[in-house]
């Protein structure tokens, strides 16, 4: 990695830390297996789904500062896009894979364009119109379980080969989804594209003195955010074995805002690292109590009034990191 | 060249009832440094936003080689070698110096799409960078962040940005502003120095710049030239001497 | 079929009347302390709940309506202090998160002291008949008090704020928070105002609705999405905006998903247009919404962003 590009004061995606989650991670099916709670396996594949989405949400808020309150939208769309399929008879991920970006990424054209000649809190509002509209309109198809949604009967198979049947297989295939993602979000940050993109969250007059014009930069994040989001949904479509439009409910991209803002903005390791604390703190606390909503709000009150800069921020005051 | 650079045709902008730029014309010829000067409040940060692309004026007309230019927006002017610099640092604080200029220098250098290649190692942007960093004398600071440096430094920064554009005419909306002595001395010997390669439109009130730089002077005041000439015909201007009144006129 | 649109628009009036209720406190709390309440729609929630106890206390719907009323003051007085208060310099987001925080407390809080089953209040005495509208159709005087209230209480607000040096300052302030604090105004006492007032009016609309409508504790999240529609369509920081966009959204909405599929039966057949009008209905708002953004980015009264 060329020193070139600073990576003193402004979090960067710290690939050590990445790659730390990653093998933790790894290791989580076989140590909950040897304590004896192999249901664990299943919340930690509903933590690998939320790091891939809260990931795609990281490159457009976190780098391109918008916030965009729809954007559960697309993990719903990725869901839907598995159930249909399966309606047809196809199983296989690759196909169900390109049949979630087909979906989601001419919806996130159309709804980006738009959204994104407003800003501030134009721009978030007009974002959650656009996924209550989605949210909306999967209620109304009573051809797909509309408010009750479909279940499926199973998983999707690569190239033929049931690899998620099994618990195990799901949690470890989303897991190299996860990694792929990752890889492939943190190359783009560094890319000239990722740059302008930086930029322009910094100061889009800035930019536009300099001869860029924001838009469509914004728009492609927008949509490479979008696709990853959908292919999100996808596993969360098969760990669920359940497809509903809850999954692009409001309040579920309000979560995601959540995971993004708790790992630390702007630093993709934060992201990842924001949704497994996020999903591990909904399931540690339900398991004590159903009122454990109460618990997860305060805890998130008081994360933003006393450890501003989230999780990253904590641990970075805790480990002593300077220039944080 | 045969006509000027830059034809600026009775230019209009108000808000509400306020006339900010009432008729304002005037030529740069190709080469020349033309100073805008006038006291505080004379509209020269609106006009340098009407001559940037920034605004649209109400009326009027902006000529840069030979073309009407008053429909583009910014980056189509930058675009065409129309560039300005900010009076209002608008540097981006968390990237570093390096990094401020080299996103100039990219955006003329072919697609931003790229999506792979880490823009760090692209050799040739940065090594541009790099050059116009010595040309303002930060070489040494290339690696600080731009949140991170000295005011004066700052100022180099925008002047460095600014050159990265490559622009043909350069708009420099008060390069001086908040420094004094070494610094402004500084920066007005950077100035002189570009003289050699591009044409520019200073805005300015430190008059030792203007003076010492200037080909040309225009007087704006109230939103409409009241004078223009070289640097003596103005100083001995009456009319520019009580529009001064009471401020420094060197 | 005019009885019905009617019927339909006098209700949706109503609506718009209570979105207005709602939307016009945290408008102004946007527009003047540049603080986004994802926690507005729970006080309207928790409203509805403190009438619907004090009714059942007293027996007396009158009773209820004025002890909720400084209840529900005295609660948007706590989460000022505990909490907004400290939150005002803070990024947008982190308010959003914060917030966000804050109903998931109140919606469980309420789960928690009332349960999750539906509460209900009974109608007042003296506003439970009904007058006549056109033909055999009745509408109920209650409803029709509604807008009343609404309306007296709209009128209110326009008085103050155009009229009173009191309104004159929360003008300044929308628009210039830094030089009203400079003129000597106590702003952390402006803002405990405003939102503590904001929240009566948030609270006041739940107990208004609350013999009309369910208590549940679904019904902050509900109202939240439409108000922050009504804001965005009429103009962050306006109550003229507030007031239009509230109307606007409350009579398309509610005439739109009665007429909505009346109307497409005259172009597709009746099954086609029965899900047509189910899938279209609930969207119409929102198309409402990005139209209006599409055409002016700020609202229909708001200030122009600054690019």
């Amino acid at each position: 990695m060329s020193v070139l590009s600073s990576l003193q004061r402004r979090p960067e995606p710290s690939l050590q830390a990445a790659f730390a989650l990653f093998a933790l991670m790894a290791l989580l099916p076989p140590v909950v297996v040897s304590l004896g709670d192999p249901f664990l396996i299943v919340v930690g594949t509903r933590m690998l789904v939320f790091a891939i989405a809260a990931l795609s949400l990281d490159l457009i808020l976190g780098y391109g500062a918008l916030v965009s309150f729809g954007h559960a939208a697309y993990l719903g769309l990725g869901a839907y896009a598995v159930g249909v399929m399966m309606r047809w008879g196809i199983d296989d991920l690759i196909l169900q894979i390109l049949a979630a970006l087909a979906v989601a990424l001419p919806f996130a054209a159309v709804t980006g364009a738009i959204s994104l000649r407003t800003r501030g809190i134009y721009f978030i509002m007009i974002t959650l119109a656009f996924g209550q509209m989605a949210y909306f309109f999967f209620v109304s198809l009573s051809s797909l379980g509309g408010d009750d949604g479909m279940a499926l009967d199973h998983r999707s198979t690569l190239l033929g080969a049931p690899v998620m049947a099994s618990d195990a297989g799901l949690y470890y295939t989303t897991l190299v989804v996860l990694i792929l993602t990752f890889v492939g979000l943190w190359t783009v940050t560094r890319s000239r594209f990722g740059r302008v993109l930086v930029g322009t969250r910094e100061s889009a007059l800035r930019m536009q003195a300099i001869g860029f014009r924001p838009l469509p930069y914004q728009l492609a994040a927008y949509l490479i955010s979008a696709g990853t989001c959908a292919v999100a949904g996808v596993f969360l479509a098969n760990q669920a074995l359940y497809v509903s439009p809850a999954y692009m409910s409001w309040q579920r991209s309000g979560e995601l805002i959540v995971m993004v803002i708790l790992g630390g903005i702007g630093n993709l390791a934060g992201a990842i690292a924001g949704a497994l604390v996020t999903i591990g703190l909904e399931e540690g606390l339900a398991r004590f109590s159903d009122h454990w909503r109460l618990g997860f709000g305060l805890i998130l009150v008081l994360v933003v009034l006393y450890s501003p800069g989230g999780v990253t921020g904590l641990i970075r005051r805790l480990t002593g990191r300077t220039g944080a | 060249m045969s006509g000027p650079l830059l034809a600026v045709h009775d230019l209009r902008k108000a808000y509400g009832a306020l006339q900010v730029t009432n008729g304002v014309s005037f030529t740069v010829q190709e080469g020349q440094l033309h100073a805008i000067i006038g006291p505080n409040g004379a509209g020269k940060t609106t006009l340098v936003a009407q001559l940037s692309g920034q605004l649209r004026p109400d009326a009027g007309r902006v000529e840069y080689a030979g073309q009407d230019v008053t429909r583009l927006d910014m980056p189509a002017r930058v675009g065409r070698g129309l560039a300005r610099s900010f009076q209002i640092t608008t540097l981006l604080p968390g990237m570093t110096a390096l990094d401020n200029v080299a996103l100039a220098v990219q955006a003329r250098a072919g697609s931003s799409f790229r999506f792979f290649r880490p823009a760090a190692s692209d050799r040739a942007i940065t090594a541009e960078a790099m050059d116009a960093l010595s040309e303002v004398g930060l070489d040494d600071r290339a690696y600080r962040l731009a949140g991170a440096l000295s005011h004066g430094e700052r100022r180099q920064l925008e002047l460095a940005v600014a050159l990265a554009t490559r622009p043909r005419l350069l708009l420099l909306d008060e390069p001086l502003a908040g420094t004094a002595g070494e610094e402004a001395e500084r920066l007005i010997a950077l100035i002189g120095r570009m003289k050699r390669r591009l044409t520019m439109v200073l805005i300015e009130h430190d008059m030792t710049a203007v003076f010492a730089l200037a080909d040309w002077i225009s007087v704006l005041v109230y939103g409409e030239i009241i004078a223009g000439g070289t640097p003596a015909q103005v100083r001995a201007n009456p009319k520019v001497r009580a529009a001064y009144l009471g401020e420094d006129a060197a | 079929m005019t009885s019905l649109f009617l019927l339909q628009l006098l209700n949706g009036a109503q609506f718009g009347i209570l979105l207005f209720l709602v939307a016009a406190g945290l408008t102004l709390v946007f527009g003047i302390m540049d603080f986004i309440n994802l926690a507005h729609g729970v006080l309207y929630m928790v409203g509805a709940y403190l009438m619907a106890m004090f009714a059942a206390l007293t027996g007396s719907f009158w009773l209820g309506l004025a002890l909720s009323l400084p209840a529900t003051l005295a609660l948007g007085l706590v989460l000022e202090v505990t909490v907004f208060r400290k939150l005002y310099d803070r990024p947008h987001l982190d308010q959003v998160l914060a917030t966000f925080g804050l109903v998931l407390m109140l919606s469980e809080g309420v789960k928690i002291l009332w349960g999750a089953a539906p509460l209900s209040v009974a109608m007042p005495e003296a506003l439970s008949a009904s007058i006549p509208l056109i033909g055999p159709m009745r509408y109920p005087v209650y409803r029709v008090a509604v807008i009343v209230a609404g309306l007296v209480v709209a009128a209110g607000l326009w008085w103050l704020i155009a009229r009173t040096r009191a309104g004159m300052l929360l003008r300044a302030g929308a628009s210039n928070r830094a030089m009203v604090s400079a003129l000597g105004v106590d702003i952390g006492r402006l803002f405990l105002v405003v939102f503590a007032f904001g929240a009566m009016l948030a609270g006041f609309a739940g107990a208004l609705v609350s013999p009309i409508l369910s208590v549940d504790p679904g019904m902050g999240d509900q109202i939240l999405i439409l108000t922050f529609v009504v804001i965005v369509i009429g103009g962050v920081g306006s109550i003229r905006g507030a007031f239009v966009g509230a109307l606007l959204v409350g009579i398309i909405d509610t005439v739109g998903r009665i007429f909505g599929p009346i109307w497409l039966k005259a172009i597709m057949d009746p099954a086609a247009a029965a899900q047509a009008g189910r899938t279209l209905a609930p969207m119409l708002v929102y198309l409402l919404m990005a139209a209006v953004l599409s055409w002016r980015p700020a609202g229909l009264f708001g200030k122009a962003v600054v690019k």
